[in-house]
């Protein structure tokens, strides 16, 4: 895109800065759309899961149902609470959706199409997450609030914990691929199981990886059953209690963007991306983007297959989980891998 | 052109948040700030084309040890009135390192002025085409393994002693829960299913 605006007479510089634009928008705006969509799914899900109808009031099917509940939020009342530490308490919703849309960035959605295809994408993944946790903590600390507050230490508490196994999770598939960057990694997935299955999941060193890596994206994103964060039987709303509005709105979005994030580094991870789940070459037909929103949509819809179903853990169960069971699983995955590949592709004595 | 622009964006929010960060009153506003010069300073790393050790820093620093801050911090129950009340006590502490640091600044700004430091050339040869990552692994799993491993150990050793210090033995003074046999219990042998005669009442 730089090199079109360069051809229009644009100084090198400032076609940059215009095609970064210009790419950021071409995200943000399909994502937000996406949430909205996948809002409705999520909750149609839950509806059929438990023999209801969910919404189906707004427009066809109820398809309209989430920009009606966003026209609603956007015409509420901004409420701040006298005792809120009101900088902080406005910045933090705006921290939490910055952060879901930033790690959008490097994720390739076809062979090539990615906004900055930088080649430690991962590790920037894995810094932008880490950042997401302060939307929480400073949202539960400026209210002024308990339960907030209860909510905002839970959190970072559990983030922490998760993001440990989580990057032990991807050294491994790193190891795998041997790039940091996600296009490689899907690249390097192609024809991985007996040269016709496209996708690192199917290998029996990587398939624990992949359950782990699941279940941990499900506490990374404060999904049931780790949502303890916003236990509404304990904690009211957790950290959004004392939010309404579009505070509220961007939290919302924040949550449900890192949500599809998740799901979609599933996908590049261990499903193969953007290739065809069989490496057959009548499937390359069908464009690298729809097999991607497809595998990415099939996760969502684990994730909502998840909600409905499973109870919420306790506290120490959740801290027990991911201490005690996946930080030494997930060790010794990346020992037992590189381990294997020290064996088969680089050689013993080298 | 846009080089510039960004460095003095980045190393004039780095200043600019450092000084907030010793400024403001609250201690929770510090450490955000802190957060903020961390992340300006990963931002000042990927300029120079170390992007490996920025994300480094935005996963060490702001998503790690920044957050441990900010949890011990938010918790603290801060009365303004008792950190005011030293001042005139640690007054003559605080002119010194002031004196200190204004002796190095001078001192700094006098070397920056008579010339750069030689550094010496990088003795290593230059590895061209390779990623930062690839680099930075060939140096440390190569030339310098020895120092790396040994760095590992101390801080291995390190980790014990943490861990030393603060294990407390718990086991006796509260029920201690084992989780294997807690999840092997099935109902069958938890409950008992009895059907009293009416009148009767139940032998437990």
């Amino acid at each position: 895109m730089t090199a079109t605006f360069i051809e229009w007479g644009m100084d090198s510089g400032w076609a940059m800065i215009v095609s970064a634009i210009i790419g950021s928008l071409l995200i943000a705006l399909p994502l937000m759309l996406a949430v909205a969509m996948i809002i409705y799914v999520d909750r149609k899900v839950w509806a059929s899961i438990n023999l209801r109808r969910g919404p189906n009031v707004v427009g066809p099917f109820g398809l309209l149902q989430s920009f009606a509940d966003g026209l609603k939020v956007m015409l509420q009342e901004t409420i701040i609470p006298s005792a809120a530490n009101k900088g902080i308490f406005l910045i933090a919703p705006v921290v939490t959706f910055t952060v879901a849309l930033a790690a959008w960035a490097v994720i390739p959605f076809d062979a090539g199409v990615v906004l900055a295809d930088i080649n430690v994408g991962l590790l920037y993944i894995l810094a932008i997450s880490s950042l997401s946790v302060y939307g929480v903590v400073m949202s539960g600390w400026a209210s002024n609030s308990k339960y907030p507050f209860f909510s905002a230490m839970r959190a970072s508490a559990q983030m922490i914990s998760y993001e440990v196994s989580i990057g032990f999770i991807l050294v491994c598939v790193v190891l795998y691929a041997g790039s940091f960057n996600l296009s490689a990694i899907v690249e390097a997935q192609k024809g991985h199981g007996f040269g016709i299955i496209n996708g690192y999941w199917f290998n029996l060193l990587l398939f624990p990886i992949w359950v782990m890596f699941f279940i941990s994206a499900l506490a990374e994103t404060q999904r049931v059953p780790f949502d303890l964060t916003e236990a509404e039987s304990e904690l009211v709303a957790g950290y959004q209690t004392e939010y309404s509005s579009m505070s509220f709105a961007l939290f919302w979005l924040g949550e449900y963007a890192n949500i599809l994030l998740m799901c979609s580094l599933n996908t590049l991870l261990f499903w193969g991306g953007w290739l065809p789940p069989l490496d057959i070459p009548v499937l390359y037909y069908v464009p690298g983007i729809i097999w991607f929103l497809l595998k990415t949509f099939f996760f969502f819809f684990m994730f909502s297959w998840v909600m409905a179903t499973v109870p919420r853990y306790r506290y120490d169960q959740l801290m027990r989980l991911g201490w005690k069971v996946f930080l030494p699983l997930s060790l010794f995955f990346v020992v037992a891998i590189s381990g294997w590949l020290m064996f088969t592709r680089y050689g013993v004595a080298a | 052109m846009l080089h510039i622009i960004a460095f003095y964006l980045f190393a004039a929010l780095v200043i600019a948040s450092g000084a907030m960060t010793i400024l403001s009153r609250n201690p929770v506003h510090s450490v955000l700030w802190l957060i903020l010069a961390f992340f300006n300073a990963a931002g000042l790393m990927v300029l120079v084309g170390a992007e490996f050790i920025a994300m480094l820093l935005v996963i060490v620093y702001v998503g790690a040890v920044a957050v441990l801050f900010l949890f011990v911090v938010m918790m603290l129950n801060i009365d303004f009135a008792e950190l005011r009340a030293g001042f005139v006590k640690n007054a003559p502490l605080g002119v010194v390192i002031a004196l200190v640091l204004v002796c190095e600044l001078v001192l700094g700004l006098g070397a920056y002025r008579a010339g750069i430091i030689e550094l010496g050339t990088p003795s290593g040869e230059v590895l061209l085409g390779q990623t930062n990552i690839a680099q930075i692994g060939e140096l440390l799993y190569g030339r310098y393994l020895f120092l790396f491993e040994s760095a590992g150990i101390i801080l291995l050793v390190a980790m014990i002693g943490a861990i030393v210090l603060t294990h407390r033995e718990q086991r006796s003074a509260r029920g201690h829960q084992n989780i294997a046999k807690q999840n092997a219990r099935r109902p069958e042998e938890a409950t008992e299913l009895k059907q009293p005669v009416s009148g009767q009442g139940v032998e437990l």
